[in-house]
């Protein structure tokens, strides 16, 4: 039996939760929807918008160096490689629908492209100019192997063999160093070639106009450069033709099919873009770490990568970007709760270390419970997981009376 | 310009095989230009199957000679760009696409602009109730109008052949009308129309001729009136 009283606290705090959430959705999807409206309506604002955002990306750097150290201005480096892949990704699961969770053996032969032919492993050292181009194209290569014989798989199935393919890529990498020493095995490849500059390695600090600039600033303006890139690109393959055909494909096969539309083809240049910019991604980790091993390129790098793409937004570029910088950002600022406790009740109780990742789960599990759509959701999506909007309550009572009439 | 009497569609011996099961069991068939054709007969019958062979989606046997060429070997987007159209059973629209998009991805062999929009007016001018909802996801209309836009979506490629699945299931009475009203003036504007119904008695009605499948095969077929009128159609297809 219930204790008197009980009852009624359940319904209460039902009652608080079921408000939250409702409260929460709509104000950040009114927020989101109110500051887009404005940006894509008025074209003074959204110039302005963007000279600032411009401005602020160029001088972010320096800015976060000297607010946080310069630990956080490599974390910021990587914050950029993981937009370029979380943008790649997006192409493949969230333009066309498939969901692959061996995404990051498209990294992975990125950065053992690069390490291969630029380190001591076997004497070469090719220009990273030369590299970076081509280990994205030998990663487009990998993305039509893995798609080929996956076409006919979807959803479950799909995500059965991508990640299969993934860890046959890490597995690969780990023991190919017999009978002939390819990828030096678990060790890894150290001594990678940085990219250079005019003879100049971008790794070393450099004098520009009397500013001192260290590596870690050097790599932002070049990741930020190869960013800026694979968002313009991500924007115009959104609205190509291709484009189209990847959302009619997401949403249902056959029809598009029904529509002339190649599907084989479509989905190959899918899963081929896709593991270009993760490749494009991997050299860049090869060249800025001056060190691979096969370590990096586990599964949960994968699940990160998708985590990423999700919690954003599926599909929604500006979502995914956001994702991105999130998930990685989020467990760098978590270490801080060790000195946090220090300060506030003078000695460490849990160990951050233990603490960061389960908060950082927490968050994903409540971000997916009260905004399954993910932070920042294309319009197209947020219609598709959000049906109790009010909006399309109406448009379905309408249908539903002109269906009578 | 061809003749009405044209052949467009000519269909030898389809066989269509699911694993040991045999759908459709060496059937022949052909369709006219500017013709409305109708395939009736019950559940199971293959009626469907049939569709989906023609237009690719179901593998089979035999041969289908299209506009004078053979296309069995095709796979289903060559069909399509060569003018085979589908409006698939369950009407297979883009469910969180806008109408206005899913008619946009209808003409995606396209080409022509200045076509295109002009054939989006007509389809608009066809199914003024789209137009009205051009701007609403396709999953959020009722079934009769996913029906429309199905059906408008499927002439936004400006096929030669529209075949049509099974148009008026699931829809209320004043619906299934509508789209069979919307059907008889397609046909009227010269379009050419293989039918698979299970109303037998609306279907024939639209039609010119019609074929009586029965166990994956052909057991009848006559001009649509003459069928109306056989006591041993009206006896199993017309309730009657």
């Amino acid at each position: 039996m219930m204790k008197p009283g009980c009852k009624g606290r359940r319904a209460l705090v039902i009652f608080i939760c079921v408000n939250l959430r409702s409260f929460a959705d709509n104000s950040f999807l009114r927020m989101t929807n109110f500051l887009s409206d404005r940006i894509y309506r008025d074209p003074r604002i959204a110039r302005i918008a963007f000279v600032a955002l411009g401005a602020l990306l160029l001088v972010l750097p320096f800015l976060v160096e000297a607010g946080l150290g310069r630990t956080w201005v490599r974390i910021l480096d990587f914050a950029m490689l993981y937009v370029m892949l979380a943008l790649g990704l997006n192409i493949v699961v969230g333009y066309a629908g498939l969901l692959d969770l061996g995404y990051v053996a498209f990294y992975a032969v990125g950065a053992y492209f690069y390490a291969i032919l630029a380190s001591p492993q076997f004497g070469l050292h090719l220009p990273w100019w030369a590299l970076l181009p081509t280990g994205a194209g030998i990663a487009c290569l990998f993305g039509v192997m893995l798609g080929a014989p996956t076409l006919r798989l979807r959803g479950d199935y799909l995500a059965i063999v991508t990640l299969g393919f993934g860890e046959i890529i890490r597995i690969f990498l780990n023991n190919l160093n017999a009978p002939v020493n390819v990828t030096n095995g678990p060790q890894g490849i150290n001594m990678i070639d940085p990219v250079t500059l005019g003879g100049a390695a971008l790794t070393r600090p450099m004098d520009l106009f009397g500013l001192t600039i260290s590596g870690a600033h050097a790599h932002y303006y070049l990741f930020l450069g190869l960013t800026l890139l694979v968002v313009f690109i991500a924007f115009r393959l959104q609205d190509s033709r291709i484009g189209r055909a990847w959302a009619a494909i997401r949403e249902d096969e056959v029809a598009a099919e029904a529509m002339g539309i190649n599907t084989r083809n479509v989905k190959l240049l899918a899963f081929a873009m896709g593991a270009t910019f993760g490749g494009l991604g991997g050299g860049l980790f090869a060249a800025f770490q001056g060190f691979v091993s096969p370590e990096s390129f586990t599964l949960m790098e994968s699940i990160m990568i998708l985590c990423m793409v999700v919690l954003g937004g599926m599909g929604h570029i500006p979502g995914v970007i956001l994702g991105a910088l999130l998930v990685t950002m989020l467990p760098e600022l978590l270490r801080y709760i060790g000195p946090l406790q220090q300060e506030l009740i003078g000695h460490v109780v849990v160990d951050p270390s233990d603490l960061r990742m389960l908060l950082f789960g927490i968050g994903l599990v409540v971000v997916m419970l009260f905004r399954p759509q993910g932070l920042w959701p294309s319009p197209v999506r947020a219609r598709e997981l959000k049906p109790d909007n009010p909006d399309q309550v109406h448009q379905e009572q309408e249908a539903l009376y002109d269906a009578e009439r | 310009m061809s003749g009405p009497t044209e052949l467009l569609l000519e269909v030898r011996g389809l066989a269509v095989h699911y694993g040991g099961i045999r759908a459709v069991k060496g059937l022949d068939l052909e369709v006219r230009e500017g013709e409305v054709v109708c395939l009736i007969g019950a559940n199971g019958a293959g009626k469907t199957t049939t569709l989906r062979a023609l237009a690719g989606l179901a593998p089979s046997t035999g041969s289908i000679r299209y506009a004078g060429s053979e296309i069995a070997a095709l796979p289903v987007h060559r069909r399509a760009r060569l003018g085979i159209a589908l409006v698939p059973e369950g009407r297979g629209i883009f469910p969180r696409l806008t109408v206005a998009e899913n008619l946009d991805m209808g003409a995606y062999t396209r080409n022509d602009r200045v076509g295109i929009s002009e054939d989006l007016e007509r389809v608009y001018g066809l199914f003024p109730r789209l137009k009205e909802r051009q701007a609403q996801t396709g999953g959020t209309l009722s079934g009769g109008e996913q029906q429309m836009l199905a059906i408008a979506r499927a002439l936004m490629g400006r096929p030669r052949l529209l075949l049509l699945d099974e148009p008026s299931m699931g829809l209320a009475p004043l619906a299934v009308e509508k789209i069979f009203e919307t059907i008889r003036l397609i046909a009227a504007q010269g379009m050419t129309l293989l039918l698979v119904e299970q109303n037998a008695r609306l279907a024939l009605a639209a039609s010119r001729r019609g074929y009586v499948l029965e166990g994956g095969r052909i057991v009848h077929q006559d001009q649509a009136p003459a069928l109306l009128a056989s006591p041993r159609v009206r006896a199993a297809y017309l309730g009657a």
